[in-house]
């Protein structure tokens, strides 16, 4: 569905990124972990064609991702933004048609397909309850599900999330996090997401890439990736891996 | 909400056809408004009204007091709509033509026109003409000067606004300086922002280009909705950013540069009608731009009835009174932001 092929970048003369080659299949579950300065960000702004590879390039879909236009794009891909903006006096539906525009025809015109879409989206991710309620009033975790109920009215194929649980609560992690699992699950939605936390990374997650030094340092299986050594390695810390039952998924302590 | 918008809409458009007729009927010589109505319908229905008005009073309301009213509507409404999407496009309430240098840019352009005789291959045109080319010139100037890695931060564009702005009204000081005394006091007037003059030329010169231009930014209302979210997040819903700034950049030009070669530099007119009517109805392009230009239209008229009026018998720039009320609001904006309550 997505695949990256020797992917190289920098900003000015530092390189940021070296020959990062991989593939996601359809209706997988990929997470990108990592080290502050690893990459990831980049990997990412060049995966959703925001920045240009030095060299390289990413196939969308199997077509070359700088032969589709932005609206192309939009139609296969949508992406979850770590931290997005958002202006007041927009109500939730307002935000989640916007959804619907790379799908649009007409410039003014709301088709009776788009009011069921947004209608559907808003109902998958139990959000009736605020639909004309303004976005700027509602707390971060619920913002964050309507950026995804709006990433959703895409109908895309792709779901590209940064850290979509970085300034969430515990349970607000668990439920985004949840919401896409079903998501690849049901809907076989491609989704990839970076993410620093390991444990919710090996517990959501079905494949895991781990960058290190601008490279993928290891790549598979969350049991194969976080391994005690591989985590003294790229994070330099002294960590424990276990298996938790309870949870069914590995638990990363760290010692030191 | 939407019947909460449409009578928002329905109110504007009363409230301007009622500027309009005060404005006719406001000056030396006063008119009742039922002859200006009467003269109104028999110019537009062909006769079918028994003229029982004086022939003065039918030159003054159809020659004098309408193109003038007309174009301080157009103008109006122009400078609001170009206002609207700059701030639309830059998420600043601090964004409009005459921060970002545009109409410095026209001014400039038109000055070169006037005084130099620069553009005479445009013939009438040439004054529009020359300050289109400079507010065009201006603002990807000032893009391109704001622009790194790809990119236009909003506070970088301002301050380079504001700075080529200042180079710009150096030469525009430079060319009063060289100018003859019998042009200089037409720079001088025409600067200052005057509908003093107004003709059907005028009218006629500006209808298109700012009837155009306030279409073109209406077809992108829906590119203006989602840019709210920031540009990365357009970019991520399909919109094709770059190409949508600079539609809106040269078309905002367009409409200024017209407003400017007809009427002078009329300062803050973009920048306090788009922000009140955001207040009032809300974020949504699709509304807050048609609101947006009915309140400019309103407003200007308005401006100039106490142009005419103030200092009677002579008529004050009507760029004086717009940047008496629009620079105080400028500060309560900047003081509001201070106090982190903005509406961005």
């Amino acid at each position: 569905m997505l695949q990256t092929k020797n992917i190289s970048a920098s900003y000015r003369e530092t390189v940021v990124l070296e020959e990062v080659s991989f593939q996601v299949e359809e209706g997988e579950f990929l997470g990108i972990i990592g080290p502050n300065g690893a990459g990831k960000t980049t990997l990412l702004k060049i995966m959703t064609g925001v920045k240009s590879p030095l060299t390289g390039e990413v196939m969308l879909d199997g077509k070359d991702m700088r032969s589709l236009s932005r609206k192309q794009i939009a139609q296969i891909m949508a992406v979850v933004p770590q931290s997005s903006f958002i202006p007041p006096l927009f109500t939730v539906e307002d935000v989640v048609m916007m959804g619907r525009y790379p799908h649009q025809r007409s410039r003014f015109t709301i088709t009776k397909e788009d009011n069921e879409v947004v209608k559907d989206v808003i109902q998958k991710i139990g959000i009736t309850l605020f639909g004309s309620r303004f976005i700027n009033e509602l707390s971060g975790g619920e913002r964050q599900e309507v950026i995804i109920a709006r990433a959703l009215a895409q109908k895309p194929k792709v779901l590209m999330l940064d850290e979509p649980t970085a300034s969430l609560d515990i349970k607000h992690q668990m439920k985004i996090l949840g919401l896409v699992k079903m998501l690849v699950k049901e809907d076989g939605i491609t989704a990839i997401m970076v993410i620093h936390d390991l444990n919710l990374a090996a517990r959501f997650c079905q494949r895991l890439i781990l960058l290190h030094n601008c490279k993928i340092h290891s790549h598979g299986k969350p049991e194969d990736v976080l391994t005690s050594q591989n985590l003294k390695e790229v994070y330099e810390v002294d960590a424990e891996v276990n298996y938790n039952t309870s949870i069914d998924s590995l638990q990363i302590v760290v010692k030191e | 909400m939407k019947s909460k918008q449409s009578f928002i809409l329905t109110i504007l458009l009363v409230g301007l056809i009622i500027s309009c007729i005060l404005a006719i009927m406001i000056g030396p010589v006063f008119i009742h408004p039922a002859v200006v109505v009467k003269i109104w319908l028999h110019k537009l229905l062909g006769g079918l009204i028994q003229p029982d008005w004086t022939a003065i009073q039918e030159t003054i309301v159809v020659d004098i007091r309408t193109p003038r009213v007309i174009l301080s509507m157009l103008v109006g409404m122009g400078l609001a709509i170009s206002g609207t999407a700059m701030q639309g496009l830059f998420r600043n309430p601090m964004a409009e033509p005459y921060v970002l240098g545009m109409s410095a840019g026209a001014a400039c352009g038109a000055s070169l026109a006037i005084v130099l005789g620069i553009g005479k291959i445009f013939g009438v045109f040439s004054i529009p003409a020359m300050a289109f080319i400079g507010a065009t010139i201006t603002i990807f100037v000032v893009y391109n000067i704001a622009k790194t890695d790809g990119k236009v931060p909003t506070e970088t564009l301002l301050l380079s606004g504001i700075a080529v702005g200042f180079f710009l009204y150096a030469v525009v000081s430079f060319l009063k300086l060289i100018a003859p005394d019998a042009v200089l006091r037409n720079v001088v007037l025409w600067l200052m922002g005057s509908f003093a003059m107004a003709g059907w030329t005028d009218v006629k010169l500006v209808i298109l280009p700012i009837l155009c231009g306030i279409v073109i930014i209406y077809f992108l209302c829906r590119e203006l909705n989602i840019l709210q979210f920031g540009e990365e997040t357009a970019l991520h819903l399909g919109i094709e950013v770059e190409t949508v700034k600079r539609i809106l950049l040269v078309f905002s030009a367009l409409i200024t540069a017209v407003c400017v070669s007809v009427s002078g530099i009329i300062g803050f007119v973009g920048l306090v009608i788009p922000h009140i009517i955001r207040f009032i109805i809300g974020p949504g392009h699709h509304i807050l731009l048609p609101a947006s230009a009915l309140a400019g239209g309103i407003f200007l008229i308005l401006c100039d009835i106490l142009a005419k009026t103030v200092s009677q018998p002579v008529e004050l720039p009507i760029g004086i009174i717009t940047a008496g009320i629009g620079a105080p609001y400028f500060v309560y904006l900047l003081r509001r932001r201070k106090k982190a309550i903005s509406w961005w």
